[in-house]
């Protein structure tokens, strides 16, 4: 989970301030969008790399946006996940109040598990938002020409797959918005043995994320770096910061780390836009 | 005159005992918990002619696709000739279509002959994947002695009334050519006429020939009729309306449960008062009874075709879960709480339970969530489901979570994030990009 690339150094260049709605609320100023970090995002150091980019990309494209800092609590997906409704309906109702009391409309999340919790479960409890997977929010811009390709790293010709997370494909039909956002790189995408609705988990959902798994003959993260290790793709690319983490894990357990990178579409969106 | 005496009497017999049978069935999927499946018709019309008639699902796997295809579009098409022998049943005729239906007639037993030799091959096809292929995907723990002969039988049976239908075609056909008896000249065959050179040129015989295999073809089928409700055959029946009460929320989507809204909104708001204060709610699902009367329909659905499993990555992996064991655990449960109700009367307790007796905690905590299952089986049944409610059991009613479940729920409650970070933490991440928060 820790850094896996230390090349990589933290950009004094720029310095961006992330506005929050608590800010933005004193002000009278209401953001285009809000950016819903997740937990992952925030604690894990791996994730706030990613969340940063996110920021970096939505500063560069001059997007008004705002996040809720510590006002932002867990959505409550794990709980739910693993059979605990009350403590998901506790922290949704207070999620909702939060959101509701700042009068948002439209969200992206860092996470698919936050997207797929708020804009389908939150509803149904009082939250109906606009609600987008940043790998969504970067194919538009990428669409609407506000997101190039150009100025930072090339990832021309590099031999590049994308492992879809189990609440964005298959949770939500969301299997072109990714690919997408990696195309226009001019790299060489290439799929899995199972992928799109047939792709693989990464092992982590369902609350496994925070239980060790039972027993068994492998674990799922090993299966699935397997299928990369298949098609020597250089670049896994990920959605999800716990795919991150299982994938991550994965390369490593497999001494893998040198040949191939696990990276998020914001982070190689970022990347390519010398961001 | 006999005959069509006998042959009312068994047909009578044969659907009395299917309705009964099949009566059973429908009163064990309503022991089920009521839930809403009937809004949005239009999209269910559609959801069912994609997916149940137009098998859309299957083409995962081309070649079991095909060879389904051939079985299914041979079962409903067939099934015309079926109308037309039951009524020369009853009233003592031959090929009563013949002469209503003129070159028609000839084009559709023409085709039927087709069809049946394509039955036939595919049942021959599938037998050999399951007996001496041996694909993974039809073993695995719950794949006994039972769910195995099952599927052979039906192959078994399906290859016998192929065989009678030509034969008995062959039969006739020869017949037709000796101008013998009632056997006008009627229909065309091209599968049985190359098969006929090998049956007796001696009419009698020949007769003999066909009647029996008549007699076999029919009550082959009516038997068959009445093995339904006791295989996993029954998917050719309820894969229509299962596929029409299907889920139509994004598979993501978890049912948000209105019982723990009304408590958690007293809980959050002392002065709310819940709309309904019915019966006092339990949580979750420790039996059948808990589980809704869609979990029970698709548990009778399946077809223990596997194809759940095979994409599992528990089960992958080696875990103990199998998606297609948690269905057919779930039917196997709900009939033999059916029985008891059968043999003991309503409120009969046997003392057991589908968590424990059937489904492990094992099993239940391997599940990533990942819908792989949901989105592999053909007939859009939802295995996913069931394990979460059984999950909801175990953590709401029973307090029996993971300790390490129970440490991510604590620091969810106290700290907002399923990690042990303090809260006021939270925006760190923000300080390396040079905010000033």
């Amino acid at each position: 989970m820790e850094n896996q690339n230390n090349s990589e150094i933290e950009i004094p260049k720029s310095e961006i301030t992330i506005p929050t709605m608590a800010q933005m609320a004193a002000e009278d100023k209401q953001p285009e969008i809000l950016f819903w970090v997740g937990c992952a995002g925030s604690f894990d150091e791996r994730a706030q790399k990613i969340t940063r980019d996110i920021c970096k990309i939505l500063h560069h494209v001059g997007i008004s946006y705002a996040v809720l800092g510590t006002e932002e609590s867990c959505t409550g997906d794990p709980a739910k996940r693993a059979g605990n409704e009350f403590l998901f309906q506790m922290q949704a109702m207070t999620n909702i109040e939060v959101l509701n009391g700042y009068d948002i409309k439209k969200i992206v999340t860092g996470c698919p598990h936050c997207f797929n919790t708020i804009k389908n479960e939150y509803p149904g409890l009082g939250g109906n938002y606009e609600v987008i997977h940043h790998s969504q929010l970067i194919q538009q811009l990428i669409d609407e020409g506000k997101l190039k390709a150009d100025g930072g790293e090339s990832f021309k010709g590099k031999r590049i797959t994308y492992h879809d997370p189990c609440y964005l494909g298959r949770g939500n039909n969301v299997y072109e918005a990714p690919r997408k956002a990696l195309e226009v790189l001019d790299i060489e995408l290439v799929e899995m043995k199972r992928c799109k609705s047939n792709g693989l988990c990464c092992g982590a959902g369902g609350a496994q994320m925070f239980k060790e798994p039972e027993k068994g003959n492998k674990d799922i993260n090993m299966e699935r770096i397997d299928e990369v290790i298949a098609i020597n793709a250089q670049v896994v690319a990920a959605a999800c910061p716990f795919c991150m983490t299982m994938l991550s894990d994965g390369v490593k357990n497999h001494e893998k780390d040198q040949e191939i990178k696990v990276l998020d579409i914001a982070e190689i969106t970022a990347r390519a836009n010398g961001l | 005159m006999i005959s069509q005496i006998l042959f009312s009497i068994i047909l009578i017999a044969a659907i009395y005992l299917f309705s009964k049978n099949a009566g059973k069935i429908r009163r064990n999927i309503l022991l089920g918990r009521d839930v809403n499946r009937s809004d949005r018709r239009a999209e269910r019309w559609r959801v069912m002619a994609k997916v149940a008639l137009g098998q859309t699902k299957m083409v995962k796997r081309p070649v079991a696709a095909i060879m389904h295809f051939f079985i299914y579009v041979g079962f409903i098409i067939i099934n015309l000739e079926v109308l037309e022998i039951m009524i020369d049943g009853i009233f003592g005729s031959h090929r009563i279509f013949s002469k209503p239906l003129g070159s028609l007639y000839g084009l559709l037993i023409g085709s039927f002959e087709v069809l049946a030799i394509l039955v036939l091959v595919a049942c021959v096809v599938f037998l050999a994947r399951r007996n001496i292929v041996r694909l993974k995907r039809f073993s695995g723990t719950e794949m006994t002695e039972w769910p195995k002969s099952d599927a052979n039988y039906i192959l078994i049976i399906e290859i016998c009334l192929m065989t009678a239908f030509l034969t008995m075609n062959a039969a006739d056909y020869k017949l037709q050519a000796l101008h013998f008896g009632h056997y006008i000249k009627a229909g065309s065959f091209p599968v049985s006429s190359l098969i006929a050179p090998s049956l007796s040129a001696n009419p009698y015989s020949l007769e003999i020939t066909e009647r029996v295999c008549w007699w076999f073809h029919i009550i082959g089928i009516l038997a068959f009729l009445n093995y339904l409700p006791y295989s996993k055959h029954f998917h050719i029946l309820l894969a229509f309306p299962n596929t029409w009460y299907s889920n139509l929320e994004p598979k993501g989507e978890f049912s948000n449960m209105a019982s723990v809204t009304n408590e958690v909104k007293a809980m959050l708001d002392p002065s709310f008062v819940p709309e309904n204060n019915g019966e006092p709610a339990s949580f979750g699902a420790k039996d059948v009874t808990d589980l809704t009367w869609k979990n029970l329909m698709e548990a009778y659905t399946c077809t223990e075709c596997g194809r759940c499993t095979s994409v599992c990555p528990a089960n992958i992996t080696g875990k103990l879960l199998s998606p297609r064991k948690i269905m057919m655990d779930t039917r196997d449960r709900i009939t033999e709480v059916g029985n008891n109700i059968d043999k003991h009367g309503k409120d009969h307790q046997d003392g057991k339970t589908l968590l424990d007796d059937y489904i492990t905690r094992e099993e239940l905590w391997a599940c990533t969530t990942c819908n792989a299952c949901v989105d592999a089986c053909p007939v859009n049944i939802n295995p996913l489901e069931i394990i979460t409610e059984m999950r909801r059991y175990v953590v709401m009613e029973e307090s029996q979570a993971l300790a390490s479940l129970n440490n991510m729920f604590g620091n969810v409650e106290n700290n907002g994030a399923p990690w042990k970070y303090s809260n006021a933490d939270r925006f760190n991440w923000a300080e390396k990009l040079g905010s000033g928060q």
